[in-house]
């Protein structure tokens, strides 16, 4: 099923045409609302209509993160404030928090992507769908809620914390589908096992996974434990929030909702644009956006266009899964190294748990990566009772480790239940060099 | 001829140890016998006690990484070479010794051995006449 047929399975031509002309018309919106943008226009020589086309789109300035930061907390803001109905913030662990407010007609077309989503997902009027993002200033609860909403669907607005009683819902209820972050969905499938809830007790059909990196090998086993199938859910707040882009049953790359966000890949160094197909850092630029749109934001978030057609008929681009996110990348002894590379090791490991932590340092002037694990309670057995025996599998995982990062790591096999457990973004590194 | 063994991993930090007896504590097992055999940054606690299975099982679904193991414990001569006596017994026959430890058990010396080789190790032990303790020869409850 496709929600919206007309704007999904569009031809490219009409797209393009579609969107050059809605980013005349927010580069003229954001001229006269947003002094900010109107000054790095002028600063350029720039006015709204040298845009006419979308291949315009590369003479226009960046935006960044600390752009939104610096002009906290309206700043950026082009809608009158008599205008805005709804008000989010992303989390400000590193300065001031994120603002983005939301228009009506902002939040309609948000619960259209989302339905948009859902529909690809394959929910419908008859599912339970219960929204496990946490509810309040992070966009993914209430963005997912109101999408479950417009699809039709019963929506649990479940949020997070409170694990234990989310899990008997599921069984009790007969919920068919869940949204939330894919550590969360492990950490539910743990503790399901720990209530001795199984497989056969629950009707969860569909997840719909996003809010931080996740790899095949954990969609595999969130699959396997929760017996469903996990579907990508992208979005930022910056942006609008979860269904920026999303993933069909063919599960080769997210479709993004392009004729409301336009993508672009480009050298995170030289800010060039890239050429088709090849990875680098995703920029968006919202079309429609009312309340606060944004000109060419840098994501961070690091991947590739998807070149060709979708056997599934949509037509709209699809974006690759994200391979790391340009400030998490660690440089370490000269070699890029992302913590989604550690994950997949990780998750080929049946004696260690889904977790790990990465602790970079620096001693002597060489660059240290330790990176710590857990055993899983279940796999330990007589066989790995003795140091040399743990040793042993320390010494396999490092091998692991080394043939993908490309350079060495010292692991440490932790005690079950000794990583910090996240019902939200959860944190894997601790960079204690100290360089800046 | 063998005794069940519980091992138990745990962290070179203070309170991981004193968690662990307390859930054995509240589960009311008494320790007969323990060791920890410690690297740098973790431990393998192993113990003798009382309902092994239960122990096990209970401290499993507390998210303990625990395993059992069969070991051999064997009555020492309470003299001079006793140990050298019975660590002689494998070392002829070829079997390596996993590892060992020993505990006093109502004033007689009692030697806990692990091997890879726990057939070869039988038979060693049946044929030098040595007496090797069963479950029932512990004392299992206060």
């Amino acid at each position: 099923m496709i929600w919206n047929p007309n704007k999904e399975c569009m031809s490219r031509e009409q797209m393009r045409e579609l969107q050059g002309k809605r980013l005349h018309k927010i580069v003229e919106y954001v001229y006269h609302n947003v002094p900010f943008y109107r000054h790095k226009l002028q600063e350029m020589d720039l006015s709204p209509d040298d845009i006419r086309t979308i291949d315009d789109i590369v003479k226009l300035p960046f935006t960044t993160k600390k752009d939104l930061r610096d002009n906290y907390p309206f700043g950026l803001q082009a809608a009158p404030q008599s205008e805005i109905i709804r008000i989010h913030a992303s989390s400000g662990t590193t300065g001031n928090p994120t603002i983005v407010g939301y228009t009506r007609k902002d939040l309609s077309i948000w619960s259209e992507c989302m339905a948009r989503s859902l529909t690809a997902y394959g929910v419908g009027r008859n599912d339970i769908f219960s929204v496990s993002y946490g509810y309040g200033l992070f966009t993914g609860g209430l963005g997912a809620h109101n999408g479950v909403e417009t699809v039709g669907a019963s929506v649990v607005p479940a949020s997070t914390g409170n694990t234990e009683k989310h899990a008997r819902l599921i069984r009790d209820l007969g919920v068919t589908g869940i949204a939330c972050t894919p550590s969360y969905a492990l950490y539910l499938a743990e503790t399901m096992d720990r209530l001795g809830i199984t497989r056969d007790q629950i009707k969860l059909r569909v997840g719909a996974f996003g809010a931080e990196p996740w790899t095949e090998n954990m969609r595999k086993e969130i699959q396997d434990r929760l017996g469903l199938k996990g579907f990508n859910l992208y979005g930022l707040s910056e942006i609008m929030g979860p269904s920026v882009s999303y993933e069909c049953d063919e599960q080769h790359g997210s479709h993004i909702n392009e004729d409301h966000f336009f993508p672009e890949i480009i050298d995170p160094v030289t800010l060039e644009p890239l050429p088709a197909g090849q990875t680098g850092e995703l920029v968006f630029t919202t079309l429609t956006k009312e309340g606060m749109p944004v000109i060419r934001y840098r994501t961070r978030d690091l991947c590739s266009l998807l070149p060709g057609e979708c056997p599934c008929g949509r037509t709209n681009v699809r974006m690759s899964a994200i391979q790391g996110r340009s400030d998490d990348m660690l440089i370490i002894r000269g070699i890029n190294v992302f913590p989604s590379q550690v994950e997949s090791v990780v998750l080929t490991m049946k004696e260690f748990a889904p977790r790990y932590m990465l602790i970079v340092d620096r001693i002597n002037n060489l660059d240290t990566l330790m990176v710590q694990v857990e055993l899983r309670p279940d796999v330990f057995s007589a066989t790995l009772d003795t140091p040399a025996a743990i040793d042993e599998l320390e010494k396999r995982f490092a091998a692991k480790l080394k043939s993908v990062l490309s350079i060495g790591a010292k692991v440490q096999i932790k005690a079950p239940g000794t990583l910090e457990r996240s019902e939200g973004k959860s944190t894997r590194v601790i960079d204690k060099r100290k360089l800046y | 001829m063998t005794i069940r063994q519980l091992s138990i991993f745990i962290e070179n930090q203070s309170g991981t140890l004193q968690s662990v007896l307390e859930r054995m504590r509240q589960s009311r097992i008494q320790i007969i016998a323990c060791t920890i055999a410690d690297t740098a940054e973790y431990g393998i606690f192993r113990i003798i006690c009382s309902e092994p299975d239960r122990a096990c099982s209970e401290l499993k679904e507390a998210g303990v990484a625990v395993a059992i193991s069969d070991v051999f414990a064997i009555e020492l001569d309470n003299q001079p070479g006793g140990a050298a006596d019975v660590v002689a017994i494998f070392s002829e026959a070829g079997i390596g010794i996993t590892y060992m430890y020993a505990f006093l058990l109502d004033g007689r010396g009692i030697m806990i051995f692990r091997t890879d080789q726990p057939d070869a190790a039988r038979e060693a032990i049946v044929r030098s006449g040595l007496r090797c303790l069963g479950e029932k020869d512990l004392p299992t409850h206060v």
